[in-house]
Order: C-alpha cells, then sequence, then structure tokens
C-alpha cells in the first residue's frame, strides 16, 4: 500500500484534502454549494479546449475555471445567483461538448476526468499541482478576515464598509484554482464531494469559525486517506468512497448534534434559532 | 426561395430524427417552463441541475441490471429528492447543502457503477452517451412516454400551483393561511424529479438545465404575474430548442468541416442571448418608465 507508485497518491490527496476541506468551510458556511459544483464540472471545458488548440490540459484547466469564477460573479451582481451559477455551468458544459466533437479525440478522458485516476498520479504531477495548492491557501489567506466576516456575519461587513462583489470574485477565484489543481489528478467529483462533506459535518458538530475549519480539514484527510486505503485494497473507484464517507460523516456530525442539542434544550429553554447563530 | 434555402438547408422538414427532436424537445420545453418559474423563484436551480447528474447514476444503474434507463432515472430521483427533503431543503440556507451532500453521494455511486459497467462490458462510450445526450439520437418511440410523463408534471403542478406560488413568495405568510408548507415543497420536488428525469434522458443533462432555468429566469426579468412568466418561460423554451435545432442542422453545411456542430451548444448559446436579452429589455422599460 505504501510502494513507490502509491506515494504519490499519498501526497496528492493529502495536498487535496487539506485545500478543499478549508476552502470547502467557506463553501458551506456561504451556502455556494452550486458554484463549488459548477467550477470543477465546468472546467472540463477548458480541458477540451486545451486538447482541440494544442496547449497544456492545466492551462486550459486554470483559464477556464477562472473565467467560469469571473462569469458567475458578474452574471450574479444582477440577479439570482443561482441562476448565473446553472447559467454559466451550461454554457461552460456546451462549449466543452462543442470542443469535443470539433477534437472527436478527448472522448474517452472524460470518464477519468469526471472520476478521477488518483492512483495513476506521475512525480511530474505533483509540482504543479503543490503549485495551485498554494496559490489557493495563499488566496484564502489573504481573503481570511473579510471572508470570514462577510461570511459569518454578513451585515456586520457591510455596515464596516466591505463590499461584496470583490470578496464574492476572489472567493470564486479560490475555489476555481482549487478546482483546476484537483481536477486532472482526482476528478471533479472528488474534489466536489471533500468541499461539501466534511465541512459540513465539521458545522454540524461545533459553531466556532475556527474550530469547525480545522476539523474539516481533519475530516477531509481522514476521508481522503481511507478512500485510498479501501480503493487500494477493493479496486473500486476512489470517488465512490470518498462520496459515500462524506455522507457518512455528515449524517453522523448531525446525529452527534441532534442528541447533543435536545438535552441542552430542555435544560435552558433557549430556542434553537439562536443557539445556532 | 434561395433566401429560405440558406435558413432551411435541404431535407429539414423531411426528416425522421429531425421531427422527434422537434417534437421531444418541445414537451420538455413546455414541461420545464412552467416548473422553472417555481425553480427560480424557491432558489434551487441547484437541485434542478443536481438531480440531472443524479440521474446519471440511475442511467448508469440501469444499465447493469438491464432495464431500460428511464426506469433507473424516475427511481434515482425520486430517491434523491426524498433524501433532500429528509435531510432538510425546506430550510432555505439548508436547501443549497441537502442538494450538495445528496449529489456528493449519488456521484460517488455513479463512480461505481460506472466502473462496474466499464470493466463487465468494457464500454468506454456508455459513459460519456449517458452524459451528452444529444436530441438527434432520441429513438422515436420515446415520444409517447416523454408526453404521458410530461401530463403528470402539468397535472401535479395544477393542482399545487397556487399554494405552491405562496408558500414559494412566502412561507411563513402560507403556513398562517394552513397551507401544508412541507407536503406542497415535496410535491414540487417530486414534478421536478419527474421532469428532470424526462429532459435529461431526452435531451441530455445539459440541456435539461438550460432549459429549466434560462427560459424561466427570462420571463421572470420581464414579466410581473406568474402565470404570464410560466407562460413566457414556454414559449422561450420552445423557440431556443428549436432554433438550436434548426441551427444544428445547418451546422452541417457549414465550413470548414461540415461535420455539424452540437445542439447542445446552440441550445445553450440562445438561452444565455435571451437571457441577457430580457434584461436589457428590464433595464429599457425601466427607464422609460
Amino acid at each position: 500500500m505504501f510502494s513507490s507508485f502509491m506515494v504519490n497518491a499519498w501526497i496528492v490527496g493529502t495536498i487535496v484534502a487539506v485545500v478543499a476541506g478549508a476552502v470547502g468551510f467557506f463553501v458551506v458556511t456561504r451556502g455556494s454549494a452550486f458554484a463549488a459544483h459548477a467550477l470543477p464540472n465546468g472546467s472540463f471545458a477548458g480541458a477540451a479546449g486545451a486538447v482541440l488548440i494544442g496547449i497544456s490540459t492545466l492551462i486550459g484547466l486554470v483559464v477556464c475555471s477562472l473565467l467560469g469564477a469571473l462569469g458567475i460573479a458578474l452574471l450574479g451582481r444582477r440577479g439570482r445567483p443561482d441562476v448565473a451559477t446553472a447559467l454559466v455551468l451550461v454554457m461552460m458544459l456546451a462549449l466543452g461538448s462543442l470542443f469535443l466533437s470539433l477534437s472527436s479525440q478527448y472522448a474517452p478522458a472524460v470518464y477519468s476526468l469526471l472520476f478521477g485516476e488518483i492512483l495513476g498520479i506521475g512525480s511530474n504531477e505533483l509540482a504543479p499541482t503543490a503549485a495551485l495548492a498554494a496559490a489557493s491557501v495563499l488566496g484564502l489567506a489573504i481573503l481570511y478576515r473579510p471572508l470570514m466576516l462577510s461570511s459569518v456575519l454578513s451585515e456586520v461587513a457591510q455596515a464596516r464598509g466591505i463590499r461584496d462583489f470583490p470578496i464574492e470574485l476572489g472567493f470564486l477565484v479560490v475555489v476555481a484554482l482549487t478546482a483546476a489543481m484537483t481536477i486532472p489528478v482526482v476528478g471533479t467529483l472528488l474534489v466536489f464531494t471533500l468541499m461539501i462533506g466534511a465541512p459540513a459535518a465539521a458545522r454540524s458538530v461545533t459553531d466556532t469559525p475556527g474550530r469547525a475549519m480545522t476539523l474539516s480539514v481533519a475530516i477531509a484527510v481522514g476521508t481522503v486517506w481511507a478512500a485510498i486505503a479501501l480503493s487500494y485494497d477493493t479496486n473500486y473507484p476512489v470517488g465512490f468512497f470518498v462520496g459515500m464517507i462524506s455522507a457518512a460523516c455528515y449524517l453522523l456530525g448531525r446525529l452527534v448534534a441532534s442528541l447533543r442539542r435536545r438535552p441542552a434544550r430542555t435544560a435552558t429553554n433557549v430556542p434553537a434559532a439562536v443557539v445556532r447563530t | 426561395m434561395t433566401v429560405i434555402h440558406h435558413l432551411f438547408e435541404p431535407g429539414f422538414f423531411a426528416s425522421g430524427p429531425v421531427h422527434t427532436a422537434l417534437l421531444v424537445s418541445a414537451v420538455a420545453a413546455l414541461v420545464a417552463g412552467p416548473l422553472g418559474v417555481f425553480t427560480v423563484l424557491r432558489g434551487q436551480s441547484f437541485a434542478g441541475e443536481a438531480l440531472g447528474d443524479i440521474g446519471t447514476t440511475g442511467g448508469s444503474g440501469a444499465y447493469l441490471v438491464g432495464v431500460g434507463p428511464l426506469w433507473g432515472f424516475l427511481v434515482i430521483n425520486v430517491a434523491a429528492v426524498t433524501l433532500m427533503e429528509l435531510i432538510g431543503v425546506q430550510r432555505h440556507r439548508g436547501r443549497d447543502l441537502a442538494t450538495g451532500i445528496v449529489l456528493g453521494a449519488g456521484l460517488g455511486l455513479a463512480a461505481l457503477f460506472l466502473y462496474l459497467a466499464a470493466t463487465h462490458q468494457s464500454t468506454t462510450g456508455a459513459a460519456v452517451t449517458v452524459l451528452f445526450g444529444s436530441l438527434f439520437s432520441v429513438a422515436g418511440s420515446t415520444s409517447p412516454l416523454a408526453i404521458a410523463i410530461a401530463a403528470v408534471v402539468l397535472v401535479l403542478l395544477a393542482i399545487v400551483g397556487r399554494p405552491l406560488l405562496l408558500a414559494s413568495a412566502n412561507p411563513e405568510l402560507a403556513a398562517a393561511r394552513g397551507i401544508p408548507v412541507r407536503l406542497v415543497g415535496y410535491v414540487y420536488l417530486l414534478a421536478l424529479s419527474l421532469a428532470v428525469a424526462l429532459c435529461a434522458l431526452t435531451i441530455g443533462s445539459i440541456l435539461s438545465t438550460a432549459l429549466l432555468i434560462g427560459p424561466a429566469a427570462s420571463s421572470l426579468r420581464i414579466c410581473r404575474r406568474p402565470v404570464w412568466a410560466a407562460a413566457a418561460a414556454a414559449g422561450l423554451g420552445i423557440a431556443a430548442a428549436w432554433l438550436g435545432i434548426l441551427l444544428a442542422y445547418d451546422s452541417y453545411a457549414w465550413p470548414p468541416h461540415h461535420q455539424g456542430w452540437p445542439v447542445s451548444f446552440f441550445v445553450v448559446a440562445l438561452v444565455l442571448v435571451i437571457y441577457l436579452g430580457c434584461g436589457v429589455a428590464r433595464q429599457l422599460s425601466g427607464s422609460a418608465r
């Protein structure tokens, strides 16, 4: 399980889990799950386009996911954010299918883009992944304070003069970089699931932002490690285990939260709404 | 005459696949338009898009078991909306999250099913066909079933339409008037799951989302009354779908390769143009007043 070709899988899996767990905390807190689904899913168009014009797939993914982030932020300014996300996503997917039909040599790779090939990562993919991960984490660190404020207490953030649009755009750019970095190695499925399942589980257990973020990273890393080990043993795809373990973590978190909340509510008689905020 | 020849490439009106595509896409747009108005009003675009993707799981599962893909789509979608409802879609903030959790689990299963299908039958093409269904490859025999499902969805929508509208706009007021908000919301989700199964299977999951959200969001920008918006959404959807089919058919004659561009690309591009155009129209009428 720790032979030389598996080492890359462990390293990349851990990097991806740490970034996805941290970014995912904000995804869940801000209610941006749709954008976190749309950006990784849609940016396959970039990969297809890159093949068509003969440049590196990674560059195509980065460019396309950044354009997607810009599109969602701009369209979302006037109109409903979920509508903007849906329209940008279908436009990206439609462009992707156009590129696929024009190049007509890329179809088999769609499967690996969607579901990832973490067990087949070459050493030459480590450096770009690590670089993009560093960029995501750096972006998150720069945005951290205003982002936390606008995610957790949006009224206070507005009162302090923090404008929504730059924060939202910056955040979507971080999600886009995370997506571009993870798609070639683990697929769009795995990154989306990690960005939702682990932080949602963490948030249902604790309300303190810092603690929830740490817990989210820990759950994400645990999920990926367990999934790689199980996939190695059983030969079933990693994405399947990540999906199932994430959902199980979330259900467990909800269960713990409901068990803990019930005696607390009867003891102090505080309305649940007050406790949750 | 030459102008018409340039607009409609020869054979457009005689082609069997074109007839089926026109009929099926019109049925899909007719259902997706009114349903989309509620979807946009309730802010549940993500659920609409997620059901299309989760349907893939059902499609590949049905392929493994050996039953028709439509049954797989229907069963998995009904199961998915029930799970979303149980997790807590009715709370506005929780909707997005519940959808995400169910989508993640569903895609995990899809990975397993596609893996099993690929190892047992070695069909790498299966995944692609399920994901990017093409209008021109719809079998003519699916039309009656598609129309039947569409009728069921429209009847469901007609029954819950008025209370659903109130429950979507103002849940507290609706609850105070004695409307079972949660039940109405669940019936809406059931209608959505049927409609998305129908659309995803016949026109592909990309076009399913495009026709569900695009025309409805456009019509809500220019219509004040929901009934008008529903009618306009159906009309805009059909217009986009038919014009897209025409352009895709014509594109086989376009230089340089004469190989034809995908229908979904044209329809989605038209939907986006309509949405942006309706935004401009609203601004113009707003400044004129």
